[in-house]
């Protein structure tokens, strides 16, 4: 991107910005996940060992994909918080946590739907549910905190340097679910499995991944104006908006 | 030796203070008074360093106290409304675990005297929960008269103790001063302070 | 300053002196964190039944959970008593490194929860049908793995100090951190029980020792600093 981010890191300059820009990437969300769906549901071809039921992975997979990468984001911006105080930075943490944990709770939602018909059982401990569970509570631990911090201040920095632990802590976490997992010989199915993935899969499942990002763009940003708008709420810019948008 | 740069207070959402200017050179003391609420706990947190102002910066001998770091933690010393003791310990044991916290290692005499000077004679070895509430205060109180810091932050000093005790404490303040070391005071209590230069710095005005 | 490569760790010394003499003075917040330990222990063979072969099979699992969770009823009060009597202030104050003031605290809170379910760990293993170099492993694992426990806890302490609700948050906040000590650890003891080697688990349990000590002080140091401002 070539914008000038120092212009926009300041919250009186980024609101209006992102008041912009917020319905666009939601009206990219919504083409593109129809595109996605479409794509997934009717082009793609059927699956000879899976039958039509393997189509939930245009919506799990996705999703499994955008709960880690939000993690990973989540986490830059609370260290470019910590380390450069920028409270853009700070609220943009804040902003990503709830859709995050929602991705990853879809994700496990999905994978219970997929693995009924695939493996007769709504759970199974395989490493890549479980480490989506660990992710769930990580997010969890995340926005609890943040809640249980009255002082915005430190509820920024705290939840900053836990996002940062968290990060640190994801690789390890995922490593030694996989070895555990390997260990217990459990029923474990990987989607590359059984059938080479036919190039319309691919094309959905990217685009569904697009389409998730897009979503998590608006909302976040949306999220970002409320709250530059609360925490700013003494600020005579803010006093301007609010003059000029209830005339 | 101490100054503070256009200074900013923020609490939750609430501007304490803004645009606080003031300079101690040694043998000064600064005494910061206003109303409740009006930030001086604040502003002494932020001189210790455990809170950084939202704008400005203090300075200590031209350099900011948040990259002098624990330099300049060994020259200040602290004394909050908390009084830092421990029920399980004695007044002996508690004064060298704090004495060591500021990297002095003072001898078990030394700690006698000091709790002595206090008016604690006796009671050194007690633990401190047999101790009254003043009698808590002298304990904590009696670093200051171990301490070789130049700065010292005194947050409501008087709270709690008797007249004697008073009295002593403004002895101790002076001698610090008289011997070229810099203080910042606040108190509710009227208390004369007769000691050498001192500066007045109102909030909340 | 006069701060010389022994004086370094003086700071460290002093505080884990004080803690260690506190404790001494408190024993029953010492002894609770243990009864804990065997009562969560032993509830699971009137849960789950008495036939050996199970609990033999299940045993590494539930004495490494009850470790951590033992661990986690004592994180509360690693921080708390002396935020409340200001004593944390000084800390902050001092002109001694954080960091190490908080490994010496961390080394306390070990000595005085950690070792304690170290040592009491066979005899309960035996209750669960464990042989003796299983019961060894366990040992050794618990040895390694419960100062891990003690470090990253502190981060949580540190994160949660002064919360209303703190020691629910504080579970939420550590226990997924918690999951590699215990894959880890349960897991060398049941390659042990089963006649495999545990090598590998060991190093690996090593290493998240290592981890820990390198940065754990260091970021509890910060998260202090967060908390108190």
């Amino acid at each position: 991107m070539a914008l000038n981010w120092f212009k926009y890191s300041s919250p009186a300059s980024f609101y209006p910005l992102a008041g912009r820009l917020a319905p666009w990437f939601g009206v990219a969300a919504a083409l593109l996940t129809l595109t996605g769906l479409y794509l997934g549901f009717f082009v793609a071809p059927t699956d000879y060992k899976q039958g039509e039921a393997y189509r939930i992975i245009f919506i799990h997979v996705p999703a499994a994909w955008m709960s880690m990468f939000i993690y990973l984001v989540m986490a830059f911006y609370a260290g470019l918080g910590l380390v450069f105080n920028t409270r853009l930075s700070a609220f943009m943490a804040r902003a990503l946590a709830p859709t995050g944990a929602l991705f990853t709770f879809i994700s496990l939602w999905t994978g219970a739907l997929w693995g009924k018909p695939m493996w007769g059982a709504w759970w199974v401990w395989d490493a890549r549910l479980t480490s989506e569970l660990i992710l769930l509570f990580l997010y969890l631990g995340f926005i609890s905190l943040q809640a249980a911090i009255e002082d915005p201040r430190r509820a920024a920095r705290a939840s900053g340097l836990l996002a940062l632990i968290g990060a640190v802590n994801v690789p390890i976490i995922y490593f030694s679910v996989q070895w555990w997992n390997t260990l217990h010989q459990g029923a474990s199915i990987s989607m590359s499995q059984g059938s080479a993935m036919a190039a319309t899969m691919l094309t959905a499942m990217l685009v569904m991944t697009l389409a998730f990002w897009m979503y998590t763009i608006a909302v976040v940003l949306t999220r970002v104006r409320c709250e530059i708008l609360e925490r700013e709420r003494h600020s005579e810019w803010v006093a301007e908006v609010a003059s000029r948008e209830t005339r | 030796m101490l100054r503070g740069n256009a200074l900013v207070a923020v609490r939750g959402d609430r501007r304490l203070f803004a645009g606080l200017d003031f300079a101690l050179d040694a043998g000064e003391l600064l005494y910061v008074n206003g109303p409740n609420g009006s930030g001086k706990t604040t502003l002494l947190r932020m001189l210790c360093g455990l809170v950084a102002p939202a704008e400005g910066a203090i300075l200590w001998n031209g350099e900011d106290i948040r990259s002098v770091g624990d330099a300049y933690r060994a020259e200040m010393v602290y004394f909050g409304h908390l009084a830092g003791v421990k029920d399980e310990l004695s007044g002996v044991e508690n004064l060298r675990v704090n004495c060591r916290l500021a990297g002095q290692d003072p001898s078990d005499e030394e700690l006698t005297r000091a709790l002595g000077t206090l008016g604690l004679r006796g009671l050194e070895t007690l633990p401190a929960k047999v101790l009254s509430q003043g009698q808590r205060r002298r304990v904590s109180l009696s670093r200051l008269l171990l301490s070789r810091a130049h700065l010292w932050i005194l947050d409501e000093p008087y709270t709690a103790l008797d007249r004697s005790a008073v009295e002593l404490l403004q002895g101790l303040i002076r001698d610090h001063l008289a011997r070229g070391g810099l203080a910042v005071l606040t108190t509710h209590q009227q208390v004369e302070i007769d000691a050498g230069i001192t500066k007045e710095l109102r909030l909340g005005s | 300053m006069e701060m010389s490569g022994i004086g370094l760790l003086s700071g460290t010394r002093n505080i884990l002196a004080r803690d260690l003499t506190l404790a001494g003075r408190r024993i029953t917040d010492v002894l609770t964190t243990l009864f804990f330990f065997v009562i969560v222990v032993s509830l699971f063979p009137l849960g789950v039944g008495p036939e050996m072969n199970t609990l033999r099979m299940i045993a590494p699992g539930i004495l490494w959970v009850a470790a951590l969770l033992a661990t986690m009823l004592s994180l509360g009060r690693l921080f708390t008593a002396d935020y409340i009597d200001g004593t944390l202030e000084q800390m902050l104050l001092s002109p001694q490194p954080l960091s190490l003031i908080v490994l010496g605290k961390v080394a306390a809170h070990w000595l005085v929860t950690g070792a304690p379910l170290v040592l009491m760990s066979p005899l309960l293993g035996l209750q669960f049908g464990l042989g003796g170099a299983a019961l060894g492993v366990l040992m050794l694992t618990l040895l390694i793995g419960t100062p891990v426990l003690s470090l990253v806890g502190a981060m949580g302490a540190a994160l949660t100090l002064g919360l209303r609700g703190g020691g629910a948050l504080i579970s939420l906040l550590v226990l997924p951190l918690y999951i590699p000590v215990l894959i880890f650890g349960a897991g060398a003891v049941e390659a042990v029980a089963s006649g495999l080697e545990a090598g590998a688990h060991l190093s690996l349990l090593g290493a998240l020792l290592v981890l820990a000590l390198c940065f754990g002080p260091w970021v509890t140091a910060a998260a202090l600093r967060i908390s108190l401002e």
